[in-house]
């Protein structure tokens, strides 16, 4: 018998309708109520469960009591075991910490949550990436890539992994806004790190593409086009992700997921710098080249989740000498979007934009535009 | 409305397919059962030339015979014409969801030409005065292509449209090595909506590859080629319409701007089914393209039939098609195979006959007005449909709005699924319960949940209206019970397919022998 996990933030998305960027903080949240804020996590969570139905019989529903999971699920016609307790009407981030914590030892096949990117945070710092997840996008603010694109969708990708038609999984990242520097004005996102979620082939026709490649090996092709071109004498800044960290691993190095890294005769001459350490390290460099990947699920190249790599270290490296990377799939994702920038000085943003090469595969290049 | 103006047209709302449960042919395996008894070989013969067997080298005699099926005569024919019924075939169905390769109405009588003896029993090793009428019609149809295109020469060599890109490519290099840049000039450049086969033949030739997006309007921009281009550009190898149905007017910029940094350009012309008679890839300022006989020219093609896809170049490349070319004298056709620079044979033989002949018979029965009118017709298809399918809920066209396209749109269902969680696949499956045969494939998704429809020049308006009343039916059902169309089909031949199977090296079989293998199975047990 499967066993799915399921973690809803009741409150979730509350603070968008009435204008309020997000929902954290318990000021925030009577706030929002004050307002005139409906909750709308539950609802959204009963289309994802509804999705699951036809496997009632075949996979249990583990999930905490009352609006953390139990109500929906009931709702929904499922019969939930339930585990945890919480103070009803009262819940926080400390609950969903919990509830996943518990989920884990519990031993679930998927955790299914409902909520935004600081539920995300919250269950990335609980758990890491040691149970496979996938959110119920519920949220505000949605910049992390744990998300199905809707509830109904979030239910029929699960009701595929617990069958096992979905077998491979892929790590997404997890960004959050601080969302009090928003209402004031100034927008910082940061990586926090990747979960686990079910590995959907969405932009990649299904039937006729059985034998492509999955991500992995598209991010190996990429890196190995990216090695073999790089000059001995030139130092490369190593921005985020997985499929920059790609290359550092063909390399044999060590490396930081999250932080911006410094490699030169594919050695490393630091790790996890600051914007700070770049330019020290780079002053008295003359050949300096950035390789960066765009991050989350709105395809920002600079600005978000790597702010390390700053205005001033872009001017000094020149446009000439961004390599930017992503998988076919990934720039297929943006739908036909611009790529973004947001690094806080125009004339950089101004420079950046326009058109940009994206190293997409083995001696294989996309040419796609890049807006501010 | 009139009484004449009322629907002629209905959708088959009872049909269902044939479905034999037939087993796959290896299963029908039967020790001993023959379709023929093959005569003992007369002793004069045996005496003559031996017993055929000992003349092969040894370690090429099989110990056992091939593991093939035995099966009777009419077994064989009661099996695959089975099969055939399983099909959606393009003579059964409405077949124009097929977009960038609907099949259009190839003449029976030109098949029945293809299958005359005077074409099947002649043989490519005889000599040329012996096969001058085939010789001909290859001439005669190359000087049509030329007309056609404005090209100055064609090789009908190519046996596919995948072929003549590949040989394309093979041509730019040899281009850049007699002007010794070929080693310099390593990039290819293409479009995410040209023909997938641009970027893939020409990687096949060890080319780099750069694809080019298109801005929000749908078109590739000048800047956006402009980024791409440099000393390094061997050629740009592009689709004019793209697979949205809409043409790039700054084509004869592009071309321009690749011929100033030294690259050629090559067209690919594989569905030029909406420009026939209209426009030509010499004004475009195209230095080599092709044409897919079996698509433009009508010839069935996939697995309706052989394909043949022709490549015409300028003068300037004329010395470096593959040899062997088809020329007149004045009296005789001949293969002439002195071609100075040429890249050599590109497959055996010289080209896939059956579908010249039909190419060339299609075009001599609807004459030069003919052809233009073909395209017309096919835009205004196009057309009609695309006005029709707007107004479907869910339905959108993107890009160009409130244009005209040309001879396709790739549509998206992106709403539908948003609204009701119906996807294309699942629109798809449903279609297939009222006869019709809609495809999904046109990876990477770049357009979400897409959907292309070409109606081509044949299908009537009656036709065109009942495949919409079939998309507005299925529409309808989606939003009212999405399950409905989710759970589809169920007048089909084979209901849901478990596609996980397809991800999982340990399942999936291309040949029966592995299939038996990874499924556990002894042979014919």
């Amino acid at each position: 018998m499967k066993k799915l996990g399921l973690i809803v933030n009741p409150i979730a998305g509350m603070g968008g309708k009435v204008g309020l960027k997000g929902t954290d903080g318990a000021e925030i949240l009577e706030k929002a109520r004050e307002l005139g804020a409906e909750p709308e996590s539950p609802q959204r969570t009963a289309e994802a469960l509804r999705q699951l139905l036809p496997l009632k019989n075949e996979m249990d529903i583990v999930t905490y009591p009352g609006e953390m999971g139990e109500d929906v699920v009931i709702q929904s016609g499922f019969d939930p075991h339930l585990i945890g307790t919480i103070h009803k009407g009262r819940t926080d981030g400390t609950d969903t910490k919990r509830a996943c914590q518990d989920l884990r030892s519990y031993g679930v096949d998927l955790l299914l949550f409902a909520g935004g990117d600081g539920t995300a945070r919250d269950i990335y710092t609980a758990i890491e990436d040691t149970v496979v997840v996938l959110g119920i996008p519920t949220g505000v603010k949605m910049h992390s890539a744990v998300f199905a694109c809707n509830p109904v969708r979030a239910g029929e990708l699960s009701a595929l992994f617990l069958q096992n038609k979905i077998k491979r999984v892929r790590e997404a990242e997890v960004m959050d806004i601080d969302e009090e520097s928003v209402r004031r004005g100034i927008l910082t996102a940061k990586l926090f790190g990747y979960l686990k979620i079910p590995y959907e082939r969405r932009h990649i026709q299904g039937l006729k593409a059985g034998s492509l490649p999955d991500e992995r090996v598209s991010q190996q092709a990429i890196a190995q086009d990216i090695i073999e071109n790089m000059d001995s004498d030139c130092t490369f800044i190593i921005g985020p992700g997985t499929t920059t960290r790609t290359i550092l691993e063909r390399l044999g190095l060590n490396h930081t997921l999250l932080g911006v890294d410094l490699v030169q005769e594919k050695r490393l001459l630091g790790t996890d710098l600051s914007e700070k350490q770049l330019l020290e390290h780079i002053k008295d460099k003359k050949d300096v080249k950035i390789i960066v990947t765009p991050i989350g699920g709105q395809g920002y190249l600079f600005g978000r989740g790597n702010q390390q790599i700053s205005a001033e270290i872009i001017r000094r490296v020149g446009k000439e000498n961004i390599i930017v990377a992503a998988t076919v799939e990934k720039m297929t994702s943006f739908s036909g979007r611009p790529l973004l920038i947001d690094t806080g000085d125009m004339s950089v943003n101004r420079m950046l934009s326009g058109y940009i090469k994206v190293v997409s595969g083995y001696r294989d290049r996309i040419v796609y535009k890049v807006a501010y | 409305m009139t009484e004449k103006d009322k629907k002629k047209y209905r959708l088959r709302k009872n049909f269902h397919q044939a479905k034999w449960d037939e087993p796959i042919i290896f299963e029908l395996h039967n020790p001993g059962e023959r379709g023929i008894l093959v005569p003992e070989v007369e002793s004069e013969v045996v005496e003559a030339v031996g017993d055929g067997i000992s003349a092969l080298p040894e370690n090429m005699v099989r110990k056992q015979g091939p593991a093939l099926p035995e099966v009777s005569q009419m077994r064989v024919l009661k099996h695959y014409l089975r099969l055939s019924q399983h099909c959606l075939g393009a003579d059964f169905n409405i077949d124009i969801g097929q977009g960038t390769c609907t099949m259009k109405y190839s003449p029976k009588i030109h098949k029945m030409l293809a299958g005359s003896p005077k074409v099947t029993e002649i043989h490519p090793w005889q000599d040329d005065d012996t096969v001058q009428g085939a010789l001909e019609i290859m001439y005669k149809l190359e000087t049509f292509l030329r007309e056609i295109s404005g090209m100055s020469r064609f090789s009908l060599q190519p046996s596919s449209g995948s072929a003549a890109i590949f040989i394309m490519a093979s041509m730019v290099h040899a281009f850049h090595t007699f002007h010794g840049e070929a080693e310099k000039r390593d990039e290819i450049i293409t479009t995410i909506f040209s023909h997938p086969s641009d970027a893939a033949a020409a990687a096949v030739k060890g080319y780099k590859i750069i694809t080019l997006y298109p801005d929000e309007d749908g078109l590739v921009s000048v800047d956006a080629l402009k980024e791409a281009m440099s000393d390094r550009t061997a050629a740009l190898f592009i689709t004019n319409p793209e697979d949205t149905g809409i043409f790039n007017p700054h084509i004869a910029e592009f071309t321009r701007i690749v011929h100033e940094a030294g690259g050629l350009c090559g067209y690919d012309q594989a569905n030029a089914n909406g420009i026939l008679g209209i426009t030509r890839a010499k004004e475009a300022g195209f230095d080599l393209c092709f044409f897919n006989l079996h698509k433009t020219f009508s010839a069935p093609h996939g697995c309706g039939g052989p394909a043949s896809g022709a490549l015409g170049v300028t003068e300037d490349l004329i010395d470096f098609l593959p040899a062997p070319i088809v020329d007149y004298d004045g009296e005789k056709y001949y293969l002439n195979d002195d071609i100075p620079h040429t890249i050599g044979k590109t497959r055996g033989f010289y080209g896939v006959f059956p579908v010249i002949l039909k190419a060339y018979a299609w075009i001599t029965s609807l004459g030069g007005q003919g052809l233009k009118e073909a395209a017309q017709v096919a835009v205004l298809n196009n057309n009609y449909l695309l006005e029709n399918i707007k107004k479907i809920r869910g339905a959108a066209s993107p890009f160009s709005a409130g244009k005209h396209r040309i001879e396709q749109v790739r549509y998206t269902w992106e709403q539908l699924t948003q609204d009701t969680g119906v996807t294309t696949e699942d629109v798809t499956c449903r279609m297939a319960d009222f006869g019709f045969h809609l495809w999904s494939s046109h990876h990477p998704f770049v357009v979400p949940q897409p959907f292309t429809i070409e109606p081509t020049e044949s299908y009537s308006k009656d036709e065109l209206d009942e495949y919409l009343e079939g998309l507005r039916k299925v529409v309808e059902e989606a939003y009212d019970d999405p399950e409905r169309v989710k759970n589809a089909p169920y007048n089909s031949v084979v209901h849901k397919i478990d596609h996980s199977t397809l991800d999982d090296p340990e399942k999936w079989a291309i040949t029966w022998r592995a299939y038996l293998k990874k499924h556990g199975k002894s042979k014919r047990d």
